[in-house]
C-alpha cells in the first residue's frame, strides 16, 4: 500500500483529477449563479454538448485554442438564450424546458457530427500547458497543479471572483434576491426578469466553457454525448455548494479525482472496477443529506416562475 | 357531455400541434443536410407502422416505454419529480436477468417469471425510499436527490452484472441468457409478448387510481398544494414515500419486462436511457394515463421506423432526439399561447368556454371568486 504515496499515482491522481473536473466545475459555478437567481437549468447537459460541438469545429479549423473556447462560450450561451426566452420571460416549466434543451443538443450535436466528421473522425493536437517556473519543481505538487492548460486557472480564479460578487457586489445581491424573495427585488426597482436572463446566460456560457474544455483540454475531439451525464453531476456540485461558489471546487474536484483513481491505480498495478469509484461520490453526497438532512437548501423561488402581483 | 366531447377534441389538438411542427421543422433539418424529408417520414410510416413485422416491433418496444410512463404519471400527479427513472430500471432489469437463470432451474418458468417481476418492482420501489423520505420529512429537493440514486443504480446494475450475475462464458460481461421459450409466452401468432398487456393494464390501472380512487386524490392534492394537503388531515410524509414508491416499482418493472420480453440477458453497460425519452410523452398527454398510453404507442412507431428510416437515410438515429426534444419545446410554446391568449377559445360557445378555462388563468385568479359566487351576486346587486 506505500505504492499509494508513490509519485506515479499522486501525480496521475492529482493531474487526472483536475482534468476531469474542470467541465463539472465551469458548469456547477454558471449553474450555481442561475440557481441563486431563481432558474434551474436542468438543460445545462445540453449546453455544454453544444460547447463542446461548436467548440471543437472552431478549434479544429481555425487551429485555435482559445478560438475554441471562446466558440464554445458563444454556444452554450446561446442555447441558453431559448431557456431564457421561454422560462424567464415566458414562464414556462423550467424542468420540461430543460430536458427539450438536453434532447435537441443531444440529437443536434450526434446528427452534425455525423454529417460532417463521422468519417474523417478528426482530432486536435494536445493541448499547451502552461508551465508556472519555480512552482512546478515542487515534486509531486509541481507536476500535477503547476503545468495545466491555462484555462484551469482561469476557472479556479473565477470561482472565487463569482464567489465575491455573489457576497460582496449589488449585482450579486439582486442576484441573489431574485431567487430569494423575487416581489422584493421587483419593489426595490430591478428587474428580476433581466436579473434571472443574465444568470441564465451565465449558465449557459460557462456550461458551453465546460462542453468545450472536454472536447479542446480532455479529449481532443468530439464524440456524441461526450458529456454522459456531467451537467446532471455539475447541477448536484452547484445544489450542494448552496451559494457559496468557492466550494464548488471542491465538489468539482472530488468528483473528478474519483473519475480520475481508477487510472491512477492501474499506474501502481490495482485493478479496481470503474463502477465502484464512479459510485463513491454520489453515495457520500447521499449519506451526507441523509446524516444531515436540513432544510432551505436551495433559494426558495427556485424553479418557481416569477409573475408580479400575484401571490 | 358536450364539454367533456369539447375538452377531448381540444387535448388531442394541443398534444398534435407540437407533433405535427415538431415533424416539419425536422423535416426542414433533414432537408438542410440534404435528405429527403418526405421519403424519411415516408420510410418512417411504413416501417413502424404499415408493415406487420415493424408494427410488432413498435408494439414491442412500447412495453416498457409504457409501464415507465405509469410509474412517472404517478410521481408527477404528487408533484414529485422522478427523474431517477434509469437507475429504477437498469435495477429492476439486472435483478431479473441475474436472478432468472436459477429460479428457472430450481422452479419452472412461470415462477421465475413472477418471482423476478415482483424483486423487480420491489427494487424499484425500494430505490425511491431515501429521496422520498429526504423530501417529505425534510423538504430535500428530489431532483438532485433522485438523480444521484440514479447514478447510483446504474452502477450497481454493472457491479453486480459485471460480479455475482456474470456468466462464465467469456466475451463481454453479462448475465446467462435466457432461452425464447422461457420468456413471456407471445401472445397468438405474434411476436408481442405478455409485457405488452401487463404494461397496458398498468397503465390503465394507474388512470383509475389517479382519477377515480381516494389514494389518487389524495396525490393529487399533494400534488397540487402540499400545504392544503396538511390542513386537509392528509399525511404529506406517508403520500410522498406511497407516491414514490408506486412510481419507482412500475418503473423497475419495466426494466423486468425488457429483460423477460426483449433482451433476455443483461450486457454489462446496458442503458437504453428510455427515462428522458418517456418524460417529454408524458408531458405532452398532460400527465393523462389514456393520453399517455396513446402518445408513447405512437413514439414507438417513430422510433422503430425512424431508426430503420435513418438507416435507409444513412443519417445516425440519434436525430429521433431532436424530434422529441422539439416536440416538447413546441408543446411548452402552444400551452402557454393557448393560456394566454385563450387559443381555440372562440369557436365554443361561452358558457362552455367558462367551464374550460384553466382556473389559473390571468385576472381568473386575481378574483379569486368561486363561479357559483358571481351568479349569486348579480342576483343580489338587482
Amino acid at each position: 500500500m506505500s505504492d499509494l504515496l508513490s509519485q506515479d499515482f499522486l501525480v496521475a491522481l492529482i493531474s487526472g483529477g483536475l482534468v476531469a473536473a474542470m467541465p463539472l466545475l465551469f458548469a456547477s459555478l454558471g449553474e450555481l449563479v442561475s440557481e441563486q437567481a431563481g432558474v434551474l437549468n436542468v438543460g445545462l447537459e445540453g449546453y455544454m454538448l453544444f460547447g463542446a460541438y461548436l467548440a471543437f469545429v472552431v478549434a479544429y479549423n481555425t487551429g485555435s485554442e482559445w478560438l475554441g473556447l471562446l466558440a464554445g462560450i458563444v454556444a452554450g450561451a446561446a442555447a441558453s438564450v431559448i431557456m431564457a426566452m421561454l422560462c424567464v420571460r415566458l414562464n414556462l416549466d423550467q424542468i420540461v424546458i430543460g430536458i427539450a434543451i438536453i434532447l435537441v443538443a443531444e440529437g443536434a450535436t450526434s446528427l452534425l457530427h455525423d454529417a460532417r466528421y463521422a468519417e474523417s473522425r478528426p482530432s486536435l493536437g494536445s493541448p499547451s500547458e502552461l508551465e508556472i517556473p519555480l512552482l512546478k519543481e515542487i515534486p509531486v505538487l509541481g507536476e500535477s497543479l503547476f503545468s495545466q492548460h491555462a484555462i484551469v486557472y482561469v476557472g479556479i480564479a473565477l470561482a472565487f471572483v463569482i464567489g465575491w460578487m455573489l457576497r460582496r457586489t449589488s449585482a450579486g445581491l439582486s442576484v441573489r434576491a431574485a431567487g430569494e424573495r423575487p416581489e422584493a427585488l421587483d419593489a426595490a426597482g430591478v428587474s428580476v426578469t433581466a436579473t434571472r436572463t443574465w444568470a441564465t446566460l451565465c449558465a449557459g456560457a460557462l456550461g458551453g466553457l465546460g462542453g468545450a474544455y472536454l472536447t479542446i483540454v480532455g479529449a481532443g475531439s468530439f464524440t456524441p454525448f461526450i458529456t454522459q451525464g456531467a451537467g446532471f453531476i455539475a447541477i448536484v456540485i452547484a445544489m450542494l455548494s448552496r451559494g457559496t461558489a468557492p466550494w464548488t471546487i471542491v465538489g468539482a474536484v472530488l468528483f473528478g479525482m474519483s473519475l480520475s483513481i481508477a487510472t491512477a491505480l492501474q499506474l501502481i498495478g490495482v485493478e479496481i472496477q470503474t463502477d465502484y469509484v464512479q459510485m463513491l461520490p454520489f453515495i457520500a453526497v447521499i449519506v451526507v443529506l441523509v446524516l444531515f438532512a436540513r432544510r432551505s437548501y436551495l433559494p426558495s423561488a427556485l424553479a418557481l416562475p416569477y409573475v408580479r402581483g400575484e401571490k | 357531455m358536450r364539454a367533456r366531447a369539447l375538452r377531448l377534441g381540444e387535448a388531442t389538438l394541443v398534444a398534435a400541434i407540437p407533433i405535427v411542427l415538431a415533424l416539419v421543422a425536422n423535416g426542414i433539418l433533414l432537408a438542410a443536410l440534404g435528405r429527403d424529408p418526405f421519403a424519411f417520414y415516408g420510410d418512417m410510416f411504413e416501417r413502424g407502422l404499415i408493415e406487420w413485422q415493424g408494427f410488432q416491433e413498435s408494439i414491442i418496444r412500447s412495453a416498457p416505454l409504457l409501464l415507465i410512463a405509469a410509474g412517472l404519471i404517478v410521481a408527477f400527479r404528487a408533484n414529485l419529480w422522478n427523474l431517477g427513472a434509469d437507475g429504477q430500471f437498469l435495477l429492476g432489469a439486472a435483478l431479473t436477468a441475474g436472478l432468472a437463470p436459477s429460479l428457472l432451474e430450481s422452479l419452472g418458468v412461470w415462477p421465475m417469471l413472477l418471482i423476478t417481476m415482483a424483486v423487480a418492482a420491489v427494487a424499484g420501489g425500494a430505490w425511491t425510499l431515501i429521496p422520498a423520505i429526504l423530501r417529505g420529512r425534510y423538504g430535500v429537493n428530489e431532483i438532485i436527490t433522485t438523480l444521484m440514486m440514479s447514478f447510483i443504480g446504474i452502477g450497481v446494475a454493472n457491479v453486480l452484472v459485471k460480479g455475482p450475475f456474470k456468466t462464465d462464458v467469456g466475451g463481454v460481461a453479462r448475465t446467462d441468457v435466457v432461452a425464447f421459450d422461457e420468456r413471456f409466452p407471445l401472445l397468438f401468432d405474434t411476436r408481442i409478448h405478455l409485457g405488452f398487456v401487463i404494461a397496458v393494464v398498468a397503465i390503465l390501472a394507474v388512470h383509475v387510481l389517479m382519477t377515480r380512487t381516494s389514494l389518487g386524490l389524495r396525490l393529487r392534492v399533494l400534488g397540487a398544494n402540499p400545504r392544503a394537503a396538511l390542513h386537509a388531515g392528509l399525511r404529506p410524509v406517508r403520500l410522498t414515500v406511497l407516491a414514490f414508491a408506486i412510481s419507482g416499482a412500475l418503473i423497475g418493472l419495466s426494466g423486468s419486462v425488457e429483460i423477460l420480453g426483449v433482451q433476455g440477458s443483461f450486457r454489462a453497460d446496458f442503458n437504453p436511457a428510455y427515462g428522458l425519452l418517456v418524460i417529454p410523452l408524458v408531458f405532452l398527454a398532460r400527465l393523462n394515463a389514456i393520453g399517455s398510453l396513446v402518445l408513447v404507442i405512437a413514439f414507438s412507431v417513430i422510433q422503430i421506423g425512424g431508426e430503420s428510416a435513418a438507416r435507409q437515410a444513412e443519417v445516425t438515429s440519434d436525430i429521433l432526439f431532436v424530434l422529441v426534444g422539439l416536440m416538447l419545446l413546441f408543446m411548452a410554446v402552444i400551452e402557454y399561447l393557448r393560456v394566454r391568449l385563450g387559443l381555440g377559445m372562440r369557436f365554443v360557445p361561452p358558457e362552455v368556454a367558462e367551464r374550460l378555462r384553466p382556473p389559473s388563468g390571468e385576472g381568473g385568479a386575481a378574483t379569486g371568486e368561486p363561479r357559483p359566487a358571481i351568479g349569486a351576486g348579480e342576483v343580489g346587486s338587482r
